[in-house]
């Protein structure tokens, strides 16, 4: 099939069947372009929020020993402002965007799962709303957005600010994974027929990334969270350096995780900026495999060089030297991209609109950026200025310079394609001006604020010489970023009123969203051009100049995996990452704890047996979907209850085992072998209960001939769930009872 | 007089060659801006003139390998650079790399406080708080251990080197050295709750005639009885009637508590509260009479003293040479 015309018939109904009101239509929708307005309004609401307290911060240090604020409250302020723009402003912003035009530019009606897709918007929306409810109880979160123990333990933060932090975080958490499963699956499986995965637009392959991202390091995060839980709420010592924990832990799970979010927040500007540079250079991206490799490289990378935010920790030279080179390298595919950028705008046509002067104004201060970061993977310069003012200049320069700034560049971009009208340049050039403005003369001075001994997060500081008057210019920046908000607010808002109309491809852009009308009907398309190149609506506008008579791109050989197998797939190599985390807590703690009780009291061969029925019941399951296929339905039913019945078995062993421990007064908070050891098997058994939950309702459906062989597919990704359960158990049997790799 | 940017004004041979490593990839970066900046602002100088289809370049390998071989050298070269710096201002760690580190082998034990430094030097048994005496000498070097005994905080004197975290349970040792006299300045480097920004210390590098006489002024078995004035007398004995004995330490009296700083010979410091203020006799009375209001969220609490009692503990205090 080239030419796709979308019969009427196989549209999918998601619209809810009765609309009564405008805002019932919108809570309840299930259509990704709404979800994903709602998302960035969501993030717009936030970056409100997270912009008054930073105006509030610049407030009290504008001037030396100030007392604006008490050191309590800007303690709130910093740790909520960070952790608001990441999560609140940062992800949800891109998740938005890639909600509205993934689908779109791969000529998708919807995203996979529809209703997987409002399902992580309302935890986003709901775990934000949940950790900002902190202020009302007076004590919101204050210890830093990074949270270091033994700060945030109970002993130096006994009030509920870090707890809040905790669920909220563990609740947008889940949002963000059910978010990026979704752009995962919806990039692999849902491409229009032509589009080979080498044809997808740039923007879409860096949320391909990005997806790959947050499902592999959010749950690095999660298992730090759900630790620091158990020490907070049931008293363990995981991280409790007097009973044997250890405080560098916390720092290196948190980094597994916040390393890879920085990539998180800065790959989909890469591809916003990829994006717009070609269009309003009038040429395609330059080296597009350059740009598209060099990004694998840098997820490949990301996940090891998280210690080079411990440079100061002191783990020794050779992990100083290790870290090291791996940051370093980053630098190479990074600066890949630059390079591919200015190619492209090198002997381009440019349109020098205010997209266009966001775009530039992304480069140049990304490459500032970049460079402050390559300062600080030479560890001696980190030895000195990381925790300063410099390192602040360091990554608001990546993520507002950076991040931001390619935002504002792609709100100018699609602004038309989502409202149907074009934004004022007049209004956006001066919304640019005021924004370069503000934001240079905040952050510049912080690097000489930095090296001139300001430690960063002081509430105050002393009246030493030069230091009133670089924080009073970048206390004044600030204000001009805040004016130049107002002024995009202003932009938006008369533009909607009466603004240009925008028709289908003002900019006679490339990719497929401007195939269709703006805004885009809810059934996206109702032609979807024939996709020979990267850049179909080129193609189909300029024949003559057509990019597949110039170029070969590789074509598509139809290949779309199943959609529930891969979503099972994605979401099992997320929980791997989480149970490998804790095991690795457990084989760190285990060989450090030295006294009390130890894995000697656990019965190896009463539990051995209890796994066989554990480990028979991926057997059986193997033989339930065997038999579900060849439509045998009543033994089908047979096995899979009996599938069930030994997963019942199993945590009725274990209910025993727990309930021996319990009464011999062993419980989660005895030693650092105990809290391993519950929370490695409870959080296993809460995997298998779920896992017998869903069994059993596969099995009511099978009861009542609702699942059939032609929904094997749907059974088999349960399977892929079950049979991963099955494998943690393994390792958590040979590694906690049979005392492998200690 | 301390400088105005210290990490440009090195003052050990540690923090000079972290300086020197910093000019050069400053430089380095430098370039590399001008070049892309300059690339940029020509391609768009040139391209908003342009009216005509440009040709459609879908890029080169060529060109994009003979761009990159400019970065992998730079790259690589860092790399050499910077692992060369990390093993020399490295080689220190444990003296002993069994682990088995000989307490005489440590100079300095400095320990972090929610929101004050504690000061040792094991060899001599002095004791002292957010201040430390080095002697200045370009081939002297101190080794301190560094640790907390709380949250996590971070020793950073700028002009003198490298900063290293103060961790609960974990002990680290760095180098500190100065080549010339003078003071110099140490703040805390990572958030470690209400009062991160009042942890400020300050090291004095003194001549070695000065150093030993300082270590015999502090040394806690010099520290002789001193006739009170009836006045400071009285203020003695409300420390000792008040809560003061419970969280201080005065050597050869009672008071034996580690919780705050020692105070057996608080006249001879030169600051309040960990940098808050300077330490006069007005300045501590103001100290006294609410350490919430000039730190806020110390572990002080505001006594509410009598000015009577003030004046008392001010006279006492002062004698705590």
């Amino acid at each position: 099939m080239t030419t796709g015309s979308i019969e009427q018939s196989e549209r999918t109904s998601l619209e809810p069947p009765v609309t009564s009101t405008l805002l019932l239509d919108w809570v309840s929708t299930l259509d990704h372009k709404r979800i994903g307005i709602m998302y960035i309004l969501t993030a717009m609401f936030y970056l409100a929020i997270g912009g008054f307290e930073a105006l509030l911060m610049r407030i009290q240090l504008s001037m030396p020993n100030n007392t604006f604020l008490s050191p309590e409250m800007f303690n709130q302020l910093f740790t909520m402002h960070g952790t608001t723009m990441v999560f609140l402003v940062g992800m949800p912003v891109l998740t938005g965007f890639a909600n509205y035009f993934v689908p779109l530019m791969v000529g998708a009606r919807d995203v996979a799962f529809p209703r997987l897709n409002a399902f992580g918007f309302w935890m986003l929306f709901f775990g934000g709303l949940l950790l900002h409810f902190s202020f009302l109880t007076g004590s919101a979160p204050n210890a830093g957005w990074f949270s270091y123990v033994p700060l945030s333990s109970k002993a130096y933060s006994s009030l509920q600010g870090v707890d809040y932090w905790i669920i909220g975080l563990l609740i947008m958490g889940v949002g963000s994974v059910s978010g990026a499963i979704n752009i995962f699956a919806t990039i692999i499986c849902l491409r229009a027929p032509g589009m080979s995965l080498q044809r997808v637009p740039l923007f879409v392959w860096m949320m391909l990334m990005q997806s790959i991202l947050i499902i592999l390091a959010l749950p690095a995060l999660n298992s730090a969270l759900a630790m620091l839980l158990i020490d907070r709420w049931l008293g363990s010592a995981f991280f409790d350096p007097t009973r044997g924990g250890s405080a560098v832990l916390w720092q290196h799970y948190f980094w597994i995780f916040g390393h890879p979010e920085v990539y998180i927040l800065i790959l989909p500007a890469f591809g916003m900026i990829s994006e717009v540079i070609p269009v309003f250079s009038r040429k395609p991206i330059y080296g597009y495999t350059f740009v598209a490799a060099s990004s694998v490289a840098i997820v490949l990378l990301g996940y090891g060089v998280w210690a080079h935010h411990m440079f100061a920790v002191g783990l020794g030279m050779y992990a100083d030297i290790f870290f090291a080179v791996g940051s370093l390298l980053i630098a190479i595919p990074t600066g890949i991209k630059v390079f591919n950028w200015t190619a492209t705008l090198w002997g381009g046509e440019i349109k020098f609109n205010t997209s266009m002067h966001f775009a530039i104004a992304f480069l140049l201060q990304f490459v500032i950026g970049g460079l402050t970061g390559i300062m600080f993977a030479a560890v001696p310069i980190d030895w000195q200025l990381t925790d300063t003012y410099f390192v602040v200049a360091h990554f608001h320069y990546v993520l507002i310079g950076g991040t931001v700034f390619a935002l504002f560049s792609a709100a100018y971009f699609w602004f038309p394609k989502m409202s149907g009208r074009m934004l004022s340049e007049r209004w956006g050039i001066l919304h640019f001006w005021l924004w370069v403005l503000g934001f240079n003369m905040t952050f510049m001075v912080q690097h000489f604020l930095g090296m001139m001994g300001m430690p960063r997060r002081v509430y105050t500081y002393a009246d030493n010489p030069g230091w009133a008057l670089l924080n009073g210019i970048s206390s004044l920046g600030a204000v001009f970023m805040a004016i130049g908000t107002l002024v995009f607010l202003w932009n938006i808002g008369t533009s909607l009123l009466r603004g240009k109309i925008a028709g289908d491809n003002p900019w006679d852009a490339f990719t497929l969203e401007w195939a269709t009308t703006s805004p885009p009907p809810p059934e996206n398309f109702t032609v979807i051009p024939e996709i020979k190149s990267r850049r179909p609506v080129w193609d189909l506008n300029h024949p003559e100049n057509a990019d597949w008579k110039i170029e070969k791109t590789p074509v598509d050989r139809g290949i779309r995996p199943n959609l529930p197998k891969l979503a099972a797939w994605a979401f099992i190599a997320s929980e791997a990452v989480f149970f490998l985390l804790l095991l690795i807590a457990y084989v760190v703690f285990n060989t450090r704890s030295g006294e009390g009780v130890t894995s000697s009291v656990l019965d190896v061969t009463r539990t051995g047996i209890f796994s066989l029925f554990l480990i028979s019941s991926s057997v059986t399951f193997w033989i339930a979907e065997r038999f579900l296929r060849a439509g045998k339905q009543s033994a089908f039913v047979l096995t899979l209850g009996l599938t069930i019945l030994l997963g019942i078995t199993f945590l009725a062993g274990q209910a025993w085992e727990y309930t021996g421990l319990l009464t011999n007064n062993i419980t989660i908070n005895t030693n650092l072998f105990s809290a391993t050891f519950f929370t490695v098997t409870g959080f296993h058994g809460i995997h298998v209960t779920a896992g017998v939950i869903a069994l059993f309702v596969m099995l009511m459906m099978g009861i009542k001939g609702n699942l059939t062989a032609d929904k094997s597919h749907v059974f088999g990704a349960v399977g892929v769930y079950w049979h991963f359960v099955d494998v943690v158990w393994l390792a958590v049997f040979g590694i906690i009872y049979l005392g492998l790799l200690q | 007089m301390n400088s105005v940017i210290p990490v440009l004004d090195p003052a050990s041979p540690q923090a000079e060659a972290i300086h020197n490593l910093f000019l050069l990839v400053l430089l380095i970066s430098a370039v590399i801006f001008a070049i892309v900046a300059g690339l940029i602002l020509i391609a768009i100088s040139r391209g908003r003139q342009r009216q005509t289809l440009p040709e459609q370049d879908f890029g080169s390998e060529k060109s994009e390998i003979f761009w990159m071989i400019g970065p992998v050298i730079i790259v690589i070269w860092l790399v050499a650079i910077s692992a060369n710096l990390i093993i020399t201002l490295n080689a220190i760690p444990q003296a002993d790399p069994d682990g088995k580190t000989d307490i005489n082998e440590i100079d300095l034990i400095v320990t972090g406080h929610q929101w004050w430094w504690e000061v040792k030097y094991p060899k001599s048994g002095v004791i002292t708080a957010n201040e430390i005496y080095i002697p200045a000498d370009k081939t002297k070097k101190f080794r301190v251990k560094v640790t907390s005994a709380d949250v996590i905080h971070c020793f950073w004197v700028p002009q003198l080197g490298r900063k290293i975290d103060a961790i609960p349970g974990r002990d680290n040792y760095i180098w500190l050295q100065a080549s010339e006299p003078g003071s110099y300045q140490g703040r805390c480097s990572e958030y470690c709750g209400a009062q991160h920004a009042w942890m400020n210390f300050k090291v004095y590098a003194v001549t070695d005639a000065e150093f030993d006489q300082w270590v015999a002024s502090e040394q806690l078995a010099n520290k002789q009885p001193k006739l009170l004035s009836p006045l400071a007398n009285s203020g003695k004995q409300f420390f000792f009637q008040a809560t003061c004995p419970q969280c201080h330490t005065i050597y050869g009296t009672p008071a034996e508590a580690t919780i705050g700083p020692d105070l057996t010979h608080f006249a001879h410091r030169k600051e309040i509260g960990a940098g808050v203020i300077e330490n006069t006799p007005e300045n501590l009375a103001l100290w006294l009479k609410d350490p919430q209001a000039l730190k806020p969220g110390c572990k002080m609490p505001d006594f509410k003293l009598s000015d009577e009692h003030l004046k008392q503990l001010v006279a006492y205090l002062e004698t705590l040479k």
